[in-house]
């Protein structure tokens, strides 16, 4: 099937007075129809700029340098901005970290949700104010029909963000990008409206790529999971395995160091050493090399694709089959599950 | 709402009380209002008289109180220059300045809404930047200057527009006289009016643009962006009306200061206006008309101000409905 998304070898640049530099470089993933990929990483690891780069609002002078981004098969990187204004909003619906700032203060909501659905639909004035209205109902606000003639200040953050969700979904987009859309949220209403933006995709057959720092929220709501870093792909794969059996040092660590997953309470903490790099400041070879337990010769000087590691791809020699790591490197690694000499019993279900 | 409207009105009310204070002050101390009645041979009895007659011997909270009540009836006394009613020397004049004043305000408004919209869009244009450089030319030359230049190139050398004066006048009741409805009126108008404006409609111009800067640069338009709504609804819709409550308030005062500052407009241009007026009677100490005329700006500018707080309110409907959550 036809993925609702891929992206291939994508590569965005930053023109800087000091250079240019790659934000992301070399990242290919794909979302199937209907699936939830989550996207974690790092602050700074580039996942906020990768879905700019996808619905095309990158914000200038950023850009697209190379590789594709196809929306169901068709490339959509470098469509006539016209052509683009079309495909956000009708095909992909995006939102935003802040519901306070996300919503125009002087329209009432039900102006905003109609000029949307106007946009996209040729519907009369009252079939859209129709749509509008179950709009609201379906995203769980009560009495929708007078919310519609309510100002955004009136709404709680948390009804914003129904309200912003709304939006996204009006023109039906097959695929949603939310750009950690509870982070700015009371912790009491997260769950919610990551249950309803999980359960209102759902219904609609909708793809959704869900970017943020909660892995307790990708657990529960991902299908498949990509972790950046320093806006590369560490790893992609099912959510159970790379929450469970991460194959890349990188999240490995990054998994240990959540306190809720660590499965012995009594296990101490695993921190990773050292910081990501700045954009700037990408060591050559492999970028996570400073910081990795297992790093040898070849991190220092070659960059790793992503190869097959167990359940999931990897960007890690430690995975490359044909080209193995030194005995003493693979020993060590495959100690704490890593590397290609792990046992297929090891994999879960 | 009402119960703003009200703190604002008391506010108002306070400010005039004390302009009309220091009107009076000068009015009462600045002189001897009775020097400047009499003669030189008028004997001293003859004086006294006067000055009983005139109250000046009256507890000067009683004079202060007898002040207010006539100006609020717009009795300003008689002028010393000219032995009229001020009120009415005013009144003659008045047309002529708010014509004046309003022509430039919108002169200012239509030119530097659309130059600050376009400069914030496109802020790298090379138009862009020579619109900002033009506006630097209009913040830093005095008023006076870039009249004169004017005068000299459109009229004395092109001769294309009149250099001073009103051209003709027609009379549409209520004493208001206006140059809009002949050709020589509005030709007259033109020059002053640019001048006047120039340095409001920079102002706008660059207000505009920082506004348009900022507001693009917030999430709501990102959002507006990622909803796929047109460019056009985008950039007049959602980002031009969030400026615009800044704008409002700005443009609305300097309504206030363009009729004050139509002073040296109305000097260079021998426009008759009150600005002249104004300065005239302060050349011949005519303390009467001073005093009006300082009540007058005043009370415009309060006037306008309360104005642009309501209109404020009537725009942003986080101000109207207060901070109310359902
Ligand atoms: N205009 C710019 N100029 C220079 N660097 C930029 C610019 N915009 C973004 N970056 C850099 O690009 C990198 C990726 O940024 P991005 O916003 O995608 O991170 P993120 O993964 O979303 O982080 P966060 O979790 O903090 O939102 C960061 O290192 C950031 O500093
Ligand atoms: S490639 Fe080398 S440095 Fe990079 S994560 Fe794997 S082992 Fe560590
Ligand atoms: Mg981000």
């Amino acid at each position: 099937m036809t993925p609702t998304l891929s992206v291939r070898n994508l590569r965005v640049e930053i023109p800087t007075r000091r250079g240019v530099l790659r934000a992301i470089d070399d990242l290919s993933f794909d979302i199937a129809p209907g699936e939830v990929l989550g996207m974690v990483g790092e602050s700074g690891a580039g996942k906020s700029i990768t879905g700019s780069a996808i619905i095309g609002l990158l914000e200038p002078p950023g850009r697209v340098a190379g590789g594709e981004i196809r929306l169901a098969g068709e490339r959509i990187d470098h469509l006539p901005p016209e052509r683009m204004r079309h495909v956000r909003g009708k095909r992909i619906g995006m939102i935003f970290q802040d519901p306070l700032t996300s919503l125009n203060p002087l329209y009432r909501i039900g102006e905003q949700l109609t000029e949307t659905i106007l946009t996209h639909e040729q519907l009369s004035g009252r079939a859209a104010r129709d749509k509008a209205q179950r709009l609201l109902e379906e995203v769980g606000i009560p009495a929708a029909a007078e919310r519609l003639s309510a100002y955004p200040h009136q709404f709680s953050g948390g009804m914003r963000q129904r309200v912003v969700i709304a939006l996204a979904l009006a023109a039906d987009p097959q695929l949603v990008i939310a750009d950690e859309p509870t982070t700015a949220l009371d912790v009491s209403v997260q769950a919610q409206i990551i249950a309803l933006l999980k359960r209102i995709c759902a219904d609609r057959g909708a793809s959704v790529m869900l970017i943020t720092h909660d892995m307790g929220v990708i657990a529960e709501t991902a299908d498949r999971v990509c972790v950046l870093y320093a806006g590369r792909l560490a790893e992609i794969g099912p959510v159970r395995d790379v929450v469970k059996h991460p194959q890349h040092p990188y999240t490995r660590g990054l998994m240990a160091a959540i306190p809720s997953l660590a499965g012995d309470p009594d296990e101490k903490l695993a921190q990773i050493p050292g910081s990501m790099p700045r954009l700037g400041a990408i060591p050559p070879g492999c970028a996570f090399n400073p910081r990795c337990d297992f790093a040898f010769d070849r991190c220092r000087a070659e960059r790793p694709d992503a190869y097959p590691a167990g359940a999931t791809q990897a960007a890690c020699f430690l995975h490359d089959a044909k080209n193995p790591p030194p005995p003493e490197i693979a020993g060590r690694a495959s100690e704490v599950g890593l590397g290609v000499t792990r046992a297929p019993a090891e994999v879960p279900q | 709402m009402l119960a703003f409207a009200i703190r604002r009105l008391v506010q108002a009310i306070g400010v005039m009380l004390v302009v009309a204070l220091i009107s009076f002050i000068m009015f009462r101390f600045v002189g001897d209002p009775v020097n400047q009645l009499v003669g030189v041979d008028t004997s001293p009895e003859d004086r006294a008289a006067l000055r009983e007659a005139l109250g000046l011997n009256d507890p000067v909270l009683l004079q202060f109180g007898r002040f207010i009540l006539r100006a609020a009836q717009l009795d300003f006394g008689i002028s010393y220059q000219f032995k009229q009613p001020v009120a009415a020397l005013i009144a003659s004049r008045l047309p002529a300045t708010l014509e004046l004043s309003l022509v430039s305000a919108f002169f200012a408004l239509a030119v530097g809404v659309p130059m600050g919209v376009f400069t914030g869009l496109y802020p790298r244009s090379w138009a862009s930047r020579a619109f900002l450089a033009i506006s630097l030319i209009g913040v830093s030359l005095p008023t006076f200057l870039i009249g004169i230049l004017l005068i000299f190139l459109v009229s004395v050398n092109l001769g294309w527009l009149p250099s001073f004066g009103r051209g003709a006048v027609v009379d549409i009741g209520f004493g208001w006289t206006t140059g809009l409805l002949t050709t020589s009126g509005l030709q007259s108008l033109i020059l002053p009016s640019i001048t006047l404006g120039l340095f409001q409609m920079t102002l706008i111009m660059r207000l505009v643009r920082g506004e348009m800067l900022e507001v693009l640069r917030t999430d709501y338009i990102k959002f507006a962006r990622a909803r796929g709504l047109s460019r056009r609804a985008i950039n007049f819709g959602h980002a031009l009306k969030n400026t615009l409550v800044p704008v409002i308030t700005i443009t609305g005062l300097q309504v206030g200061s363009i009729i004050a500052f139509a002073i040296i407009t109305e000097t260079v241009f021998q426009w008759p206006g009150m600005g002249l007026m104004f300065l005239q009677a302060v050349q011949s100490v005519d303390i009467p008309i001073m005093a009006a005329y300082l009540l007058l700006i005043a009370f415009l500018f309060v006037t306008i101000n309360f104005i642009v707080d309501l209109l404020y309110v009537a725009v942003d409907p986080r101000i109207r409905l207060g901070g109310a959550r359902g």
